[in-house]
C-alpha cells in the first residue's frame, strides 16, 4: 500500500558519538539497522612505513601516536619487543616502575571508556566524575614523563629516569582513594534501570564470532573466554602479582560494563602489590648508544585496555627496523561491529561503538 | 468606549508584554541556572568569565546567536523551516496565558488588574490543546530540513509527544474532578477550601503528570528528539543562529510552563503552605502587607523552581531511553496507570459526594 525505503545514513566521521573519525555508513529500516558498512582510514599516517625511517629509539615517540587513550600500552609493548629481540634484561625497578605506569594507564583508559560510553547514552555526570580521577593519573604521569598525553616514558633498556621524589607516595594516595571514587559511578549506573535497559541484550558478540574476529580484551572475555596476555603469556613481572581475570558470559554491553569495572579494580589491586615490593637500584641496563638489534624477526604481545596489542619487528641488523607491524586491537575489534549491531536500533550502534572502546589512531595507524 | 478599549485591550497587552518580558529574562537566566546546577553536580565550574560568576553569560549568548549567520540549507524548505521555530515558540508562550502567577488583584487608575493574563473556564482543557501544538514546530522542522538526522528525530519527537499527550491529559482528569472546575484559577481556591494541596490525593497523577510533562519537552531521560549522541542534534540538526535559539526558548518555556502546571494543580498554586493556618502567616514574609499578589508570585515561584530543580537533576543523573523504551514505558505503564488513576479518583469523588 506504501512504498517504503531503506534509509541511507552516514554516521560519521564527524559525529558526536563516534569516539574520532570513525565513519558508519547504515542502512535503516526506520529505526532499524539492516547493515553496517564500517569505514575506517581518516586517521591513517602510515606511522608502520615511516618506522623503517627512523631509529630504534625515535619509533617509540611514534607509538605513543597510535593509542593516545592509552600511549603508555603501545611504549610499553614496542620497548619490550625490541627488547626481546636484542635480549636485554631490564632492572627490577625498572620493571615494576612500568607495571604500576601501565596499570594506572589501564585504569585511565577504563575511565575515558566509562565516561565517553555513559555520555552516549546520555548519563552526563558520569563523564565528569571519571576524568576527576583521570586527571590525577594524568597529573602522576606529567610529574613522571613531563607529558599528559603523549608520554615516550621508557627507554629501551629501562626508563629514562627514576620516579620524583614523592611520587610513589601520591600513587599510593590514588590507589587508596580509588576504590571509594568507584562506587560513585556505580551507584549512578550499575543499578539504574535505564541504564540495565540501555546495555543488557545489546550489543552481542559470542565466543566463536569473538575468537573468529580476533576480538580480544574485555570484548572476548565477555563471551566467557578468559584470555589475557598477562596471565596466557607473562610479560614484564606480571607472574609475581595476584590478581583475577573477571569473566563473564552474557556477552552483551551490560557485562563488558561490568568487567572493565572490575578490570579496574583488579588493576589497583596490582598497584598495591607492586607499590609495596618496589626494589630499589637502577632503571638502566647497559645498552650500546647505537641501538643496533641482530638479524632477525620478534613477535611481542602486551594486554593493552582494549585487548591484545602486538608488535612485529624485522631487524636487519641496522640501527632501524626492516618493517614494522602493529597489531591493535580497535583495528580487530571494530570488525566485530557490523555483526553486533545488526538487526538493533540506531541507538544500540551508539551504545556497541562505546562497550568496543575503540581508538581511531589505533584502528587507522 | 475608551473605558472598554483600556480594559479589553490595552491592560491585557501591557499584561501580555509584561509576562514575555519576565519570561524571556527567566528563560535566558534559567540557561545559566541550568549550567550551574549541572556543574555543582559535576564537580566542575560553570561560566565564571562574563561578569561576576558569568551572570552575563546569557546576554553574551543571546548577542552572539543573534549576530550569527543566518542559514537555511539549499535544499530545506525555506517557508516551513522559517516557520518551524515560530511555531513553537507561539505554542510555548501561548501557554502562559492562563497560567495564574498569584492570586488578588491591583488597582491601577482603577483598573482590576490580576496577576494572569487570561482566566479561562477551561483553562486546564486549553492547556492541553495549546502544548501539543509544540510537536508541529518540531515535526515540520525536522521534515522541512530535507536532512536525514532531523528527520529521524522528527519523527521520534512526533511519535513521543503524541504518545505522551494521552498521560498528560489523562492525570490532569483526576484534579479536575476533585476540584469541580477546569480554571487555572479555580483549581487554587479548591485546594484551598479543601484544606489540602492536591498532590497528597493526586500524588500518582502527579508523578504521571510530571514524567510525561518531561518527555513533552524532550527534557532527559525522554529527550529522544534531539539525542545529541545518536542524531547529533536531532529536529534541530540544520538550525543555527536565532532560529536555534527560538527551539530553546521554545524548550526552556515549556519547562517553565510544566513546572507552573504542577505548581498550580498540585502544589496549591500561588498559596504558601497551609493557607489557612493563621499563626503561620510569616511565611508571607510581610508582603501580604503590600498586596498579597507580591506573596502570590514569591509561592509561586519558589514552587516553580523546586519543579525546575527536578528537571536539571533529572538530566544529571539519568542516561537517555531508548526509543522503543520509551514507547513501552508510555503504552504498558503510563497510560493503563493514568485510567486506574482516573477511574480510583472518580469513585472516590462519587462515593465521597454521597
Amino acid at each position: 500500500m506504501f512504498r517504503t525505503e531503506m534509509l541511507d545514513i552516514n554516521m560519521g566521521p564527524q559525529h558526536p558519538a563516534t569516539h574520532g573519525v570513525l565513519r558508519l555508513k547504515l542502512l535503516l529500516d526506520g529505526e532499524t539497522v539492516a547493515d553496517t558498512d564500517v569505514m575506517i582510514g581518516y586517521l591513517h599516517r602510515g606511522v608502520e612505513k615511516l618506522c623503517e625511517t627512523k631509529s630504534y629509539p625515535m619509533i617509540e615517540a611514534y607509538t605513543d601516536r597510535l593509542d593516545y587513550v592509552a600511549a603508555i600500552y603501545e611504549n610499553l609493548g614496542y620497548v619490550e619487543a625490541v627488547e626481546k629481540l636484542m635480549g636485554v634484561t631490564v632492572p627490577e625497578r625498572a620493571e615494576y616502575i612500568r607495571v604500576i605506569t601501565a596499570e594506572l594507564q589501564r585504569i585511565a583508559s577504563h575511565l575515558v571508556w566509562l565516561g565517553t560510553h555513559a555520555l552516549d547514552l546520555g548519563a552526563m555526570t558520569v563523564y565528569f566524575y571519571c576524568f576527576r580521577e583521570r586527571e590525577i593519573i594524568l597529573d602522576l604521569f606529567e610529574a613522571f614523563t613531563g607529558a599528559r598525553l603523549t608520554y615516550n616514558a621508557y627507554r629501551i633498556g629501562g626508563l629514562p629516569w627514576d620516579v620524583p621524589p614523592g611520587w610513589i607516595d601520591r600513587v599510593r594516595h590514588f590507589v587508596r582513594i580509588f576504590p571509594e571514587r568507584q562506587k560513585e559511578y556505580d551507584t549512578l549506573l550499575t543499578k539504574n534501570r535505564i541504564w540495565l535497559g540501555r546495555t543488557k541484550g545489546v550489543g552481542i558478540l559470542g565466543a566463536q564470532d569473538a575468537i573468529d574476529f580476533g576480538v580480544t580484551g574485555p570484548c572476548l572475555r565477555s563471551a566467557g573466554v578468559e584470555y589475557d596476555v598477562r596471565k596466557a603469556h607473562p610479560y614484564s613481572v606480571y607472574d609475581r602479582f595476584r590478581f583475577d581475570i573477571p569473566v563473564s558470559h552474557n556477552c552483551d554491553t551490560y557485562d563488558r560494563y561490568l568487567l572493565r569495572m572490575e578490570e579496574m579494580r583488579q588493576s589497583n589491586r596490582i598497584l598495591e602489590q607492586a607499590l609495596d615490593h618496589l626494589p630499589g637500584g637502577e632503571v638502566m641496563a647497559k645498552v650500546p648508544k647505537r641501538i643496533k638489534p641482530p638479524a632477525g624477526e620478534v613477535y611481542h604481545t602486551v594486554e593493552g585496555p582494549r585487548g591484545e596489542l602486538g608488535f612485529y619487528i624485522v631487524s636487519l641488523g641496522d640501527d632501524r627496523p626492516y618493517r614494522m607491524r602493529f597489531r591493535s586491537p580497535s583495528f580487530v575489534n571494530l570488525q566485530a561491529l557490523p555483526l553486533m549491531v545488526r538487526g538493533s536500533l540506531v541507538a544500540d550502534v551508539v551504545a556497541v561503538i562505546g562497550t568496543l572502546d575503540i581508538v581511531l589512531g589505533d584502528a587507522d595507524r | 468606549m475608551l473605558d472598554q478599549l483600556i480594559r479589553f485591550v490595552v491592560v491585557p497587552l501591557v499584561q501580555i508584554l509584561v509576562v514575555l518580558a519576565i519570561i524571556s529574562l527567566i528563560v535566558a537566566y534559567l540557561t545559566l541556572l541550568e549550567r550551574k546546577i549541572l556543574a555543582f553536580m559535576q564537580v566542575r565550574l560553570s561560566p565564571r568569565r562574563t561578569g561576576p560568576h558569568g551572570i552575563l553569560q546569557p546576554i553574551a549568548d543571546s548577542v552572539k546567536l543573534l549576530i550569527k549567520e543566518d542559514i537555511i540549507p539549499d535544499k530545506a524548505d525555506r517557508f516551513l523551516f522559517t516557520l518551524a521555530p515560530i511555531v513553537t515558540v507561539i505554542a510555548a508562550f501561548t501557554a502562559l496565558a492562563v497560567i495564574p502567577f498569584a492570586g488578588g488583584s491591583i488597582e491601577v487608575f482603577g483598573y482590576t488588574i490580576h496577576p494572569w493574563i487570561a482566566d479561562v473556564n477551561v483553562g486546564v482543557v486549553f492547556l492541553l490543546a495549546i502544548s501539543s501544538l509544540g510537536v508541529y514546530g518540531i515535526l515540520l522542522g525536522g521534515w522541512s530540513s530535507n536532512s536525514k538526522y532531523p528527520m529521524l528525530g522528527s519523527l521520534r519527537g512526533a511519535a513521543q509527544m503524541v504518545s505522551y499527550e494521552v498521560p498528560f491529559g489523562f492525570s490532569i482528569i483526576g484534579v479536575m474532578m476533585l476540584s469541580g472546575t477546569a480554571s487555572m484559577v479555580g483549581i487554587v481556591e479548591a485546594q484551598r477550601e479543601a484544606h489540602i494541596w492536591y498532590f497528597v490525593p493526586q500524588i500518582v497523577g502527579l508523578f504521571l503528570f510530571f514524567v510525561s510533562g518531561v518527555a513533552e519537552t524532550n527534557r532527559l531521560p525522554f529527550d529522544l528528539p534531539e539525542a545529541e549522541s545518536e542524531l547529533v542534534a536531532g529536529f534541530h540538526t540544520e538550525y543555527s543562529g536565532m532560529r536555534w535559539a527560538l527551539f530553546f526558548l521554545a524548550e526552556y518555556t515549556s519547562m517553565i510552563i510544566i513546572s507552573g502546571i504542577v505548581t498550580t494543580l498540585f502544589l496549591g498554586g500561588w498559596m504558601r503552605p497551609f493557607p489557612n493556618v493563621e499563626a503561620l502567616s510569616w511565611l508571607n514574609f510581610g508582603l501580604d502587607g503590600i498586596s498579597p499578589v507580591l506573596s502570590g508570585i514569591l509561592w509561586f515561584s519558589i514552587k516553580t523552581f523546586l519543579v525546575i530543580f527536578l528537571y536539571l537533576w533529572l538530566r544529571g543523573t539519568f542516561p537517555r531511553y531508548r526509543y522503543d523504551q520509551l514507547m513501552k514505558l508510555n503504552w504498558y505503564w503510563m497510560i493503563p496507570l493514568s485510567i486506574a488513576n482516573v477511574v480510583v479518583t472518580g469513585l472516590v469523588v462519587v462515593l465521597a459526594q454521597k
